[in-house]
C-alpha cells in the first residue's frame, strides 16, 4: 500500500516536471531530488564564494580607482549570489552553516577553476571573460531549472552577472590594445586559464553518472559537452577580436558539425584539482575556515545583545 | 562547535511606489535592525527598492500544498466572479 | 594653482576617503558572516567613489592636468595628506568597525556643513556623500553598540579597539592655517563646530554601548602633514604596484 503511495507520488511529480510546472520548497519531492538539489546548488554557493578569493586578492593592487570599484562591486556581487543560492538552500530544509561546514571539511566541492591561482592583473580580466563566460553559459540554462527558488535565484544571478564578462572583456581589450607588456600579460592568462575553464564544464557526458537523472528531473537542461561546446563557439570569436592566441594547435573550425573542434581535456588534471591537489585549494579553504573562526565571537555579540534587548522588551 | 547561528528572515521589497511588497529572498541576521540593514546591502544593490520589510521566517505560517486541491480549486468554478461572464448588448460603453 | 588652501583641503578629504576605502577593500572575502562581507564592501566602494569625487576637484584645482588617478597613485608617501586613524591596520572586526565609526562620526557632521558651502561643487560632492555617510554610521553604530553590550570577549575587543584608536581621534579635527581663509570666506565650517557634534555622537553610543573613553588624553598627530605612521608604506606599496611596475600604461 505504502509503496504504490510512493510510485503514485513519483508519478505525478515527472508529470509536473515533464508539463514544465515548477516545484517549490512545500511541494512533495523525491529525496533524491532534494539530496541531488541540495548538492548542486550549495556547491554552486560554494564556488561563488571560494570565487571571491582570486579575484578579492586584486582588489587592493587594482591599477585605477575605477577598475578597483568594479572589482569591488563583482567580488562584491558574488557575495551577494552566493547569499542568494545559500537562501535556495535553505528552502530544501538544509541549513546554511551546515554546508559551509561541509565546504570547509573538504566534504562538499565547488568549482575547481578557484583552484588556480590570480597572479597578474591580466588574470582578472581573464577570469570575468572566460570564467564568468562559462558560468553565465551554464546558469542561462539553471534559469529553466525544475525546481521554482533555485531558477527565480538564478535568473537574478544572470542578470547581475552580465556585467561581469563585459567588464573582463573590456579589461582584455584595453591590455590587448596596449604596450607589448600588456598584450604579452594578457596572452599568458588565456594560457593558464583556458583549459580550467573548459574543465568548468565538468566531466564528459560518458563520465557523468547523475547527469541522466538530472535531465529527466530538469535540474539540467543541457549536457557538460553540449555546453562546453557553446562555450567554445562563442569564445574563439571573442578571442580573435582580441589577438589572443588559443593555447589548442587542435582548435579548428569543422565545416560539417558547424563547431570548432578542440583536444582532448587534461582529466587526470580535472580529477586532481577536484580533489584537493590544485595549487590553491588549501589556501582556499584555509581563508574561509579563518573568516569563520575569526567571526565566531561577532556572530556570538550580536545573538547576545538580541537576547539582552528582547529580555528588557519582556521585562 | 558552538553554533549559536542567527535566525532566518524572509526579504520583501517594494521597488517603487505604488506597488505592492514582493519577496526576494531570505538572510541571516541577529535581530530586526541589522537583517534591515543586511537586507538594504544584499537585495537592493542596483536601486531595487525604496522600502523593506523583513520577518523572521519561523513566523510565516503557509498553506498545505497537499491541500491545494480543497484550499484553491473551489474557486475555479466560481466564474461569475469574472466580468467576462456576463454579456452586455454592443453600444454600452463605460462598463 | 588657482586656491592653494582649497587644494589642500579637498586633497585632505579625499585621502581620508581613499585610505580608508583601500583598507577596508582588504576584508572582501574575509568578513565574520557573508551579510557583513557584503555591507563593508558597500562602504568601502562608497569611500573609494567620494575619493574619486574630491581628487578629481583637487586636481581641477589644481590646474596640472591631472585626474583622480594621477593623485591617487601617483604621488610620494609624505604627499598623502590622510589622518592617521585611516591607515592603522584592520585588525580584527571591532578594530575596524571602531575606526570606522570613529571615522563616520567625523565625517558626518563635516558633509552635513559641507551642504552649505560657498563653493558649489563642495556642497554638490557633499550632498551625495552625506547619504552615504549617514548611512555608514548608522551601520557602524549598531555594530560598536552590538560589540559593546554583546558577550565578555567583544566588549573586550571593542573596548581594547577603542583604547587603541582613542589617540588618533584629535587629529580628525587638525585644522591648518590656510584653512582658516576657507572658514572666513565661507566654504568649510570650523572644525571646533565639528568637533563638537562627534563628541555628542560618540558618547551617546559608546554610553549605549557600555564602552569607557580612555582617560589617557595623549594625542598622536601628523598626517595632515605628511608624517605617517610606518603602516601607510605598506599600503601604498600595494595600491601603486601596477601603476609604478608599469608606468605610463592605460587599464
Amino acid at each position: 500500500m505504502k509503496t504504490m503511495d510512493l510510485q503514485e507520488l513519483e508519478k505525478r511529480f515527472q508529470e509536473k516536471i515533464d508539463k514544465e510546472i515548477k516545484i517549490e520548497p512545500n511541494d512533495w519531492m523525491p529525496d533524491e531530488y532534494r539530496k541531488t538539489l541540495i548538492r548542486q546548488i550549495s556547491q554552486h554557493a560554494h564556488s561563488e564564494i571560494v570565487g571571491m578569493l582570486p579575484e578579492g586578492n586584486w582588489i587592493t593592487r587594482a591599477p585605477n580607482l575605477r577598475r578597483k570599484a568594479v572589482l569591488l562591486a563583482k567580488v562584491q556581487d558574488e557575495a551577494g549570489h552566493g547569499l542568494y543560492l545559500y537562501s535556495s538552500v535553505e528552502t530544501l530544509g538544509a541549513d546554511r552553516e551546515a554546508t559551509i561546514d561541509d565546504l570547509h571539511s573538504g566534504k562538499a566541492k565547488y568549482s575547481s577553476i578557484f583552484n588556480y591561482p590570480a597572479v597578474t592583473w591580466a588574470d582578472i580580466g581573464t577570469i570575468g571573460w572566460l570564467v564568468d563566460g562559462a558560468a553565465i553559459m551554464n546558469q542561462v540554462a539553471l534559469c529553466r531549472c525544475s525546481y521554482g527558488p533555485y531558477a527565480r535565484g538564478m535568473v537574478k544571478i544572470c542578470k547581475e552577472e552580465s556585467f561581469h564578462q563585459r567588464q573582463g572583456y573590456e579589461s582584455l581589450v584595453t591590455l590587448c590594445n596596449g604596450t607589448p607588456e600588456q598584450k604579452a600579460m594578457a596572452q599568458d592568462a588565456m594560457n593558464r586559464f583556458w583549459w580550467p575553464a573548459l574543465m568548468m564544464f565538468g566531466p564528459s557526458d560518458d563520465e557523468s553518472p547523475n547527469s541522466a537523472q538530472s535531465m529527466k528531473w530538469k535540474i539540467k537542461r543541457f549536457s557538460n559537452d553540449e555546453l562546453r561546446q557553446s562555450f567554445v563557439d562563442a569564445t574563439v570569436p571573442q578571442a580573435e577580436i582580441l589577438g589572443l592566441t588559443i593555447p589548442d594547435p587542435n582548435l579548428k573550425w569543422n565545416e560539417a558539425t558547424g563547431h570548432y573542434d578542440f583536444s582532448p581535456i587534461n582529466w587526470d588534471e580535472f580529477w586532481q584539482v577536484v580533489n584537493g591537489n590544485g595549487p590553491c585549494n588549501k589556501e582556499r579553504i584555509e581563508a574561509r575556515k579563518k573568516a569563520k573562526e575569526n567571526g565566531m565571537w561577532v556572530r556570538e555579540a550580536a545573538t547576545a545583545y538580541a537576547a539582552k534587548r528582547s529580555m528588557k522588551k519582556t521585562a | 562547535m558552538s553554533n549559536k547561528e542567527w535566525p532566518l528572515w524572509e526579504v520583501f521589497i517594494r521597488s517603487k511606489q505604488g506597488l505592492n511588497h514582493k519577496h526576494v529572498g531570505s538572510l541571516r541576521a541577529a535581530d530586526a535592525t541589522l537583517a534591515l540593514e543586511n537586507a538594504r546591502d544584499v537585495y537592493t544593490r542596483r536601486s531595487e527598492g525604496i522600502s523593506i520589510w523583513v520577518v523572521e521566517s519561523n513566523y510565516i505560517h503557509a498553506s498545505d500544498p497537499s491541500d491545494a486541491d480543497s484550499f484553491f480549486e473551489p474557486s475555479d468554478t466560481k466564474v461569475y466572479r469574472h466580468p467576462t461572464f456576463y454579456e452586455v448588448p454592443d453600444g454600452v460603453k463605460h462598463m | 594653482m588657482k586656491n592653494e588652501a582649497l587644494y589642500n583641503y579637498v586633497l585632505h578629504m579625499g585621502d581620508d576617503s581613499l585610505v580608508l576605502g583601500q583598507r577596508l577593500g582588504e576584508w572582501c572575502g574575509h568578513g565574520p558572516i557573508l551579510e557583513e562581507d557584503i555591507a563593508m564592501t558597500n562602504i568601502s566602494l562608497d569611500l573609494i567613489g567620494q575619493a574619486m569625487s574630491l581628487l578629481d576637484y583637487a586636481a581641477e584645482i589644481e590646474r596640472q592636468g591631472k585626474d583622480h588617478d594621477a593623485l591617487a597613485y601617483l604621488r610620494f608617501e609624505n604627499q598623502y595628506r590622510n589622518v592617521l586613524l585611516v591607515e592603522q591596520p584592520n585588525g580584527d572586526f571591532a578594530d575596524t568597525m571602531m575606526r570606522q565609526f570613529l571615522f563616520d562620526a567625523f565625517r558626518k557632521p563635516l558633509y552635513e556643513k559641507l551642504t552649505a558651502s560657498s563653493d558649489a561643487q563642495i556642497a554638490a560632492i557633499a550632498e551625495k556623500s552625506l547619504k552615504e555617510t549617514r548611512y555608514h554610521l548608522k551601520h557602524t553604530s549598531e555594530w560598536i553598540i552590538r560589540l559593546g553590550d554583546g558577550t565578555d570577549e567583544s566588549h573586550d575587543r571593542a573596548q581594547k579597539a577603542l583604547d587603541n584608536l582613542w589617540r588618533y581621534t584629535n587629529e580628525l579635527f587638525y585644522e591648518t592655517e590656510e584653512a582658516k581663509s576657507l572658514v572666513m570666506a565661507g566654504i568649510v565650517p570650523p572644525m571646533s563646530e565639528i568637533k563638537i557634534l562627534w563628541k555628542q555622537t560618540v558618547e551617546a553610543v559608546f554610553t549605549e554601548a557600555t564602552l569607557v573613553i580612555p582617560t589617557n588624553n595623549w594625542q598622536f598627530e601628523g598626517g595632515r602633514r605628511g608624517v605617517h605612521s610606518e603602516h601607510l608604506g605598506y599600503l601604498l606599496a600595494e595600491l601603486q604596484y601596477m601603476q609604478r611596475a608599469y608606468p605610463n600604461m592605460k587599464w
